[in-house]
C-alpha cells in the first residue's frame, strides 16, 4: 500500500523508458536497411560516441565527479586501435613499418608500437590503457582530496598536457596529422569499405548493449548507493569506513576504459585518429550530452550522445554556422528549465506536469497524501 | 584497573594560533556513558573531529585500545570501531533508508564485495531490526531526504548503531527533537552502553539528566570539571561560565 506514495523514481515502471528502448531497437534493425551507407557509418560514430557518455553519466551523473578530460582516454584507444591497424597493414612499406615514418627519417619502429603487432594486446590495451591512465592522473587528484570545479580544471589542464604532447610527436606517432585507418586491412578487407563499416556499426551497437548493462549493474546494488553517497556527502561517507578515494578511483578507472572503447569504435569508423580528438570543446561536448539526455540515467547519456551529435551534423549540413547556437541554447534550456536532463524530465512526471500547467490536463490526486501522512502521524 | 578504551593526553589544536582545544585530557572505559557539555565555542565538536581523525592535533595523543589513531586516515578510524554522528542530521539523502542502514552495516566495505554480492541474511535482520529501533520499517523505501528532522537523526543514529562501532560518538542527537521524541533517545543510547562505549554531546540539561551519566564541562578547550549532573551543577565555576543563566533547572 505504501508503493504509490514512494518518493524514489529509481524502481519504478517508467513507460517513456520502455518507449525508448522499442524505437532505439527498431532504429538499430531498420538502419542498415534504410539508411545509406554514410548515414548509417554517421550513426555508428554517434553510437560509438554513447559508450563514451555512459561512462561520463558514471563518474558524473552517479559519482559527482565532472571530468573535461574524457577526450584522453577517448583519443588513447582510439590511437590502439590506429596503431594496430597501421603495422598490420605496412608489409610493403619501406623497412616494414608504417608509411608516415619515412617522412620524418625514422627507419626504426619506436619500441612502444612493438606489441600493438598483436591483435589479443591491441583489444587489451583499447581499454586497459586508458582505463590505467584515468587511474593513476585520478588517484593522485582523489588521494589529495582535490574536488568539484578544481577536479574539472585539472582533467581540462590534463587534457591540453596530452593535446599538446600528441601533436608534437611527429617521430612518433605522427603528430598533428594523426593515424589514418580508412585504407589500413584487416581480415583482407580495407577499413573503409561499407562491408567492414556495418560489421563496424554491429559491433557498436552490440557494445552500447554491453556498456549499457555494464554499467547498470555497477550501479545498481551497494556499490551504486556508495557512488551516490559520495557525490551526496563524501566526508560522512569517510566516517561510515568507506574510502572514497578508492571508489573513486575505480568508477574514473572504468570511465576512462569506456571512453577508450568507445575511441576505437570511432576511430575505426571516422577512418583516422588525430589529436584533435583531445581539443577542449569536444570534450565539453560529452558533457553536454550527458547533461542534455539526462544525469543519473544510462538512457540519457545513450539518447543525448546520438541524438545531439545527430541533429549536429542535420544542422551543420543545412546551416553551417548554426549548431554552436543551438548548442548554446541547449545548454541554457538543461541549465534553467532541465536540470534532470531530457529522460530526468520525463522520468519525473515532466510532460504532465507541463500539460497540467498550460491547462490541457487537469492536476489528478493531490490530496491523497495528506491523509496518508495523518494516518502515519497516528502510527509513531 | 580495566585500561581506558580512549585516551586523551594533552591535546591542543590551533587554528592559526586560536587554540580550539588546549591540553585537553579525558578517559573513557569501555562500556561507560559519558555526557559533555559546555557553552558554544568550547571545542566539543574539534574535539570529535580529532578523535575521528578529521583534525590532527598540534601536541598531543590520541589512544583507542591502546594504539595513537594519529595519522590514520578518517575511513581506517572507522573500521577501528569509532562512530561518529554529526550535529546536524547526514544522511544520505537520495538513498532510501534501507540503503542508507545497508551501507552501514556493510562488511566488508570495499569496492569488490560491494559490487558481486548483496547483505547477507543477518546483515539483512539487522537493517530491518534497527529499522524498528527506531520505528522506520515502514519508511524503509523512502528516500531519506524526505524524512523528518526527528526522523533523520533517528536514522543516522541507527546507522551509527549499524557500523557496529565500539564507541559512538553521538553530537547533539536530540537538538529539534519533541520531548518525547527526545526521552526515547535516551533510553536507546542508555541501552546502548554497557556493550558499546558512548560519549553524548548536548545542550539539553534535561537530556543530560535523563541519560544519568557522568557529565564533563568543556570551556575554551579545556576540561574544567567532572562529576555527576549534580555536582557540576553545584560547582560554581561551571555556573559562572555556562549554567548561570539556568539555575532554575536545579527547581
Amino acid at each position: 500500500m505504501f508503493e504509490s506514495f514512494t518518493t524514489r523514481t529509481k524502481q519504478r515502471f517508467c513507460w517513456p523508458q520502455l518507449l525508448l528502448w522499442v524505437v532505439v531497437i527498431a532504429v538499430i534493425v531498420a538502419a542498415p536497411v534504410v539508411l545509406p551507407v554514410f548515414r548509417l557509418n554517421l550513426l555508428g560514430r554517434f553510437l560509438s560516441l554513447a559508450i563514451v557518455a555512459l561512462g561520463i553519466d558514471l563518474i558524473w551523473g552517479f559519482t559527482g565527479l565532472l571530468s573535461l578530460g574524457q577526450g584522453i582516454f577517448f583519443a588513447v584507444g582510439g590511437y590502439a586501435a590506429a596503431m594496430y591497424l597501421q603495422l598490420n597493414s605496412s608489409e610493403g612499406q619501406p623497412n616494414g613499418i608504417p608509411e608516415f615514418f619515412s617522412l620524418y627519417g625514422v627507419d626504426r619502429l619506436p619500441f612502444f608500437w612493438e606489441p600493438f603487432h598483436n591483435p589479443v594486446f591491441t583489444l587489451i590495451a583499447i581499454w586497459f590503457v586508458p582505463a590505467l591512465l584515468a587511474a593513476v592522473l585520478g588517484n593522485m587528484v582523489f588521494r589529495n582530496r582535490i574536488k568539484g570545479v578544481y577536479f574539472s580544471i585539472l582533467t581540462q589542464a590534463a587534457l591540453l598536457v596530452f593535446f599538446n604532447f600528441f601533436n608534437g610527436q611527429q617521430k612518433l606517432i605522427n603528430g598533428t596529422n594523426g593515424l589514418k585507418t580508412d585504407v589500413t586491412q584487416l581480415f583482407g578487407q580495407m577499413i573503409g569499405s561499407p562491408e567492414m563499416q556495418r560489421g563496424f556499426f554491429w559491433l557498436t551497437c552490440l557494445m552500447v548493449f554491453l556498456t549499457w548493462f555494464f554499467v547498470r549493474w555497477v550501479v545498481r546494488g551497494r556499490f551504486g548507493d556508495v557512488l551516490i553517497a559520495i557525490r551526496d556527502d563524501e566526508p560522512r561517507l569517510r566516517f561510515t569506513g568507506f574510502n572514497p578515494t578508492l571508489f573513486k578511483t575505480i568508477v574514473f578507472a572504468i570511465a576512462g576504459g569506456l571512453a577508450g572503447i568507445g575511441g576505437a569504435l570511432f576511430t575505426v569508423q571516422s577512418g583516422i585518429v588525430s589529436p584533435q580528438y583531445m581539443a577542449v570543446p569536444f570534450s565539453i561536448e560529452m558533457v553536454i550530452w550527458v547533461a542534455v539526455g539526462g544525469r543519473g540515467t544510462l538512457v540519457g547519456a545513450i539518447f543525448g550522445a546520438v541524438a545531439i551529435m545527430y541533429t549536429k551534423s542535420l544542422v551543420s549540413e543545412a546551416w553551417p554556422q548554426g549548431w554552436l547556437f543551438i548548442q548554446g541554447g541547449l545548454f541554457i534550456l538543461v541549465v534553467t528549465a532541465l536540470p534532470e536532463g531530457v529522460i530526468g524530465w520525463l522520468k519525473s512526471d515532466g510532460p504532465r506536469n507541463l500539460l497540467s500547467r498550460i491547462g490541457f490536463v487537469r492536476p489528478i490526486g493531490t490530496y491523497p497524501q495528506l491523509e496518508m501522512d495523518g494516518q502515519d502521524e497516528v502510527q509513531t | 584497573m580495566t585500561m581506558p578504551l580512549l585516551e586523551l593526553r594533552q591535546i591542543t589544536v590551533s587554528f592559526d594560533g586560536f587554540l580550539a582545544l588546549r591540553d585537553l585530557n579525558l578517559n573513557l572505559k569501555p562500556g561507560e556513558l559519558r555526557a559533555v557539555i559546555g557553552p558554544n565555542g568550547a571545542g566539543k565538536t574539534t574535539f570529535l573531529d580529532v578523535i575521528t581523525g578529521k583534525t590532527t592535533p598540534s601536541e598531543g595523543d590520541v589512544m583507542f585500545k591502546g594504539r595513537s589513531l594519529l595519522g590514520t586516515r578518517e575511513h581506517r578510524i572507522a573500521r577501528l570501531g569509532i562512530g561518529r554522528k554529526f550535529q546536524s542530521p547526514r544522511v544520505f539523502e537520495k538513498l532510501s533508508v534501507q540503503e542508507n542502514l545497508a551501507l552501514a552495516v556493510s562488511c566488508p566495505k570495499q569496492p569488490w564485495s560491494l559490487l558481486v554480492g548483496g547483505l547477507n541474511g543477518n546483515q539483512r535482520d539487522q537493517v530491518y531490526h534497527l529499522m524498528s529501533i527506531v520505528n522506520l520499517q515502514n519508511r524503509a523505501d523512502w528516500a531519506a531526504g524526505s524524512l523528518s528532522h526527528g526522523q533523520k537523526q533517528w536514522l543516522e543514529i541507527a546507522m551509527l548503531v549499524g557500523q557496529d562501532p565500539d564507541l559512538l560518538l553521538v553530537d547533539e542527537p536530540v537538538a529539534g527533537l519533541t520531548d518525547e521524541e527526545t526521552d526515547l533517545t535516551a533510553d536507546l543510547l542508555k541501552s546502548l552502553a554497557g556493550d558499546h562505549t558512548v560519549l553524548v554531546i548536548e545542550h539539553d540539561m534535561e537530556f543530560i539528566r535523563r541519560l544519568e551519566s557522568p557529565v564533563t564541562v568543556l570551556h575554551q578547550g579545556h576540561v574544567l570539571c567532572e562529576g555527576t549532573m549534580d555536582q557540576v551543577q553545584a560547582d560554581p565555576r561551571v555556573i559562572e561560565v555556562y549554567l548561570g543563566t539556568t539555575e532554575e533547572n536545579n527547581g
